[in-house]
């Protein structure tokens, strides 16, 4: 059965790909690039629109708001556990209140760092520098803001991914947004339970698609490019839709496996190298701590002064870790643990370490290095033509602007930052490959041919995230996870006084001595 | 305190020459056998998301077969010989491990097999006997 499945999987991988390089063959490569962008472009130009329409006669998002007020909401509801509850966090990722017994099961650490895998990456390289080009310094200081309150975001949904998730006879486990949106609507006798839970799987399809698959190739091809000389984007894509179709559909799973040890080490040699250069231009910390706060509130003559600069923080950050999006309730419901609410503890270290920690370096080394142009006379950043970004040393946007940061203090640095990005574009494909196919099975129901036909509809779509351009990419992703965290939201609302009540338990048995540490 | 003997077992020709070694041992002694199997598994590793899903069913798996395929045959030949050990699998770190099972069943020796590993490999990876020599909390010993 195993092998004729992977015969089929085989060969129709064999003809797609014959199927790309024909194509590739009879067209010239930038009109290849050039016709990808438009199609795309004006396909998702109407779903990009919706997602982002602004309240009326303002220029705020709503769906930025969506995600302030509900990060707001559940840190107030759940009286500021993400920091009342830190320690505890950490004490439960060490291990301290894990029953030996229990060895060889995924500990909150493993699940902790799967989770992270897929969060850690490009958007803490790529997207804070579109956060702090486009929004100035101030970005970051809400892009902090909203990785603290994602925190509470974040507990509520891997609570509930953890206690309403479904366990196979043979031990399988999946959870999600889409079984607790339907069984704890059930459960509590609400109803469109079961219809938010299909148009959350549609907007997670077209998340990992998106956020997940495209822009991760995207920028995976600009860093690559930017290193070794411009050349097609298709070509990159080829090259990334053929590994990532080698472990997705082929089972080569040594890839991934590789991929998941190296990706933690690579992000400590990330931060490490960012550490370094903060202090090398340690008398300049203080400056843009300053910036920093200035920008947050004055906008320092960035597009859309103060609301520009928050609008920016918070996207980034939302798109950064996830929180509230509801793809980190997949990665956690794994965990073996009989206590749901462990898991949504330990879940809200990771926005923590993925935005206040991973993304605001990135933040800091483009402002401390001087990439953004301000006028010496006003102190105010200086904009492009078209108005809409901060003038950069070389032009740079994107992942070229953090890496023309790093390269000013360290020349080799773009190699490394190009090995990580490709890496951390890798590792996170791999990951929402799996949270898109999650919800594809939701949808479909499970099969060898239904999982097949979403596996290569996924590499189909890395090889167009690599060509088209970075603009329509970054907002058809951006678009289709807010989509995930609209559907999400509304479902953590009606469900959250379930995970108040699992709180309150938990607490009161740690306190009274029924909870104990086992190390 | 008890007169328990726990032997590490993992199948290799030092184990069965380590166990013969103990149950020669236990029998002048009047002790009680317990083998102890242990699966290396730290839970710091990083796991692909399918990896996660799919943990607790390889976990059942992998303590199924160290049942058929080591403890059982080994507690069959045993028993010919008219020696009825315990058993016990268990994951983690080998060392730690072994130490624990010591600690918590009042084992009152340890055998361990020399497993080849010398010089640099060893000190890198940390030998299971180098660790049990530096941190047994009872006589520990290490049959070549």
């Amino acid at each position: 059965m195993t092998s004729t499945y992977n015969r089929a999987a085989l060969a129709a991988g064999g003809a797609f790909f014959a199927f790309l390089m024909l194509t590739a063959g009879t067209a010239q490569a930038s009109s290849i690039d050039e016709t990808v962008n438009q199609i795309f472009a004006s396909a998702t130009g109407w779903f990009v629109n919706l997602i982002f329409s602004s309240f009326p006669g303002t220029d705020f998002p709503w769906i930025v708001g969506w995600l302030v007020i509900a990060a707001s909401v559940f840190t107030l509801y759940f009286a500021f556990i993400q920091f009342r509850a830190v320690g505890h966090a950490v004490a439960l990722v060490r291990g301290d209140y894990s029953d030996p017994n229990n060895a060889g099961e995924v500990s909150h650490f493993q699940a902790l760092a799967t989770a992270l895998s897929g969060t850690v990456g490009l958007g803490n390289i790529a997207g804070v520098a579109v956060a702090v080009g486009i929004g100035g310094p101030g970005a970051t200081f809400w892009m902090i803001v909203a990785g603290l309150m994602g925190m509470a975001s974040k507990f509520t949904e891997c609570t509930l991914g953890v206690k309403y998730r479904n366990e196979y006879p043979d031990g399988r486990v999946s959870g999600g947004p889409m079984y607790y949106l339907t069984k704890g609507f059930a459960e509590r006798g609400l109803p469109a339970g079961k219809i938010l839970a299909v148009m959350f799987s549609i907007f997670c399809i077209l998340g990992a698609l998106g956020g997940g698959n495209m822009f991760q190739a995207n920028q995976a091809h600009q860093q690559i490019a930017g290193v070794f000389g411009d050349f097609p984007g298709w070509i990159t894509g080829l090259v990334f839709a053929a590994i990532v179709f080698a472990v997705i559909v082929g089972g080569i799973k040594s890839i991934a496996r590789v991929t998941e040890k190296v990706v933690p080490f690579m992000g400590i040699v990330y931060v490490g190298a960012a550490l370094i250069i903060i202090f090398m231009h340690y008398d300049m910390i203080g400056w843009a701590v300053a910036q920093i706060f200035e920008g947050a509130f004055t906008g320092l003559g960035v597009a859309g002064g103060m609301v520009g600069a928050l609008i920016q923080g918070f996207r980034r950050a939302a798109f950064s870790n996830e929180a509230g999006v509801g793809s980190a309730a997949i990665a956690h419901s794994a965990v073996r643990t009989n206590e749901p609410i462990t898991e949504g503890l330990v879940s809200l270290l990771e926005p923590f370490i993925d935005t206040v920690v991973v993304c605001t370096m990135t933040a800091l080394v483009i402002i401390i290095t001087g990439q953004l142009i301000a006028d010496p006379n006003t102190g105010l950043y200086l904009l492009n033509e078209a108005g809409t970004a901060i003038q950069t040393v070389g032009g740079n946007s994107g992942v070229g602007l953090t890496s023309a940061a790093f390269a000013s203090a360290f020349d080799w640095f773009p190699y490394i930052l190009a090995l990580a990005v490709v890496l951390f574009a890798f590792s996170t494909m791999i990951s929402w490959s799996y949270y898109g196919l999650k919800a594809w099975t939701y949808l479909f129901g499970e099969g060898d041919t239904k999982e097949l036909v979403f596996k290569l509809i996924f590499c189909v779509f890395v090889v167009i995230g690599a060509a088209a351009n970075l603009g329509p990419v970054i907002d058809f992703s951006d678009a289709a996870i807010f989509a995930m965290a609209v559907v999400n939201v509304i479902g953590l609302y009606f469900l959250m006084p379930v995970v108040k009540k699992e709180l309150h338990s938990y607490m009161s048995r740690l306190k009274s001595g029924e909870i104990k540490k086992f190390a | 305190m008890s007169n328990l003997y726990v032997v590490a077992y993992d199948g290799s020709p030092a184990s069965h020459r380590t166990l013969d070694f103990a149950v020669d041992c236990a029998e002048r002694a009047g002790a009680q056998l317990l083998i102890a199997h242990v699966l290396e598994w730290s839970p710091y590793s990083f796991l692909t998301p399918e990896e996660v899903e799919e943990r607790h069913t390889r976990r059942t798996e992998e303590l199924e077969r160290a049942k058929a395929a080591l403890m059982d045959p080994i507690v069959e030949s045993l028993a010919a010989k008219g020696v009825t050990p315990r058993t016990v699998i268990r994951y983690g770190h080998v060392a730690e491990v072994l130490n624990d099972i010591v600690a918590k069943e009042g084992g009152s020796q340890l055998f361990v097999g020399r497993t080849g590993h010398t010089g640099m490999a060893a000190r890198l990876f940390g030998a299971v006997t180098i660790s049990l020599a530096q941190a047994a909390t009872v006589p520990c010993t290490i049959v070549p």
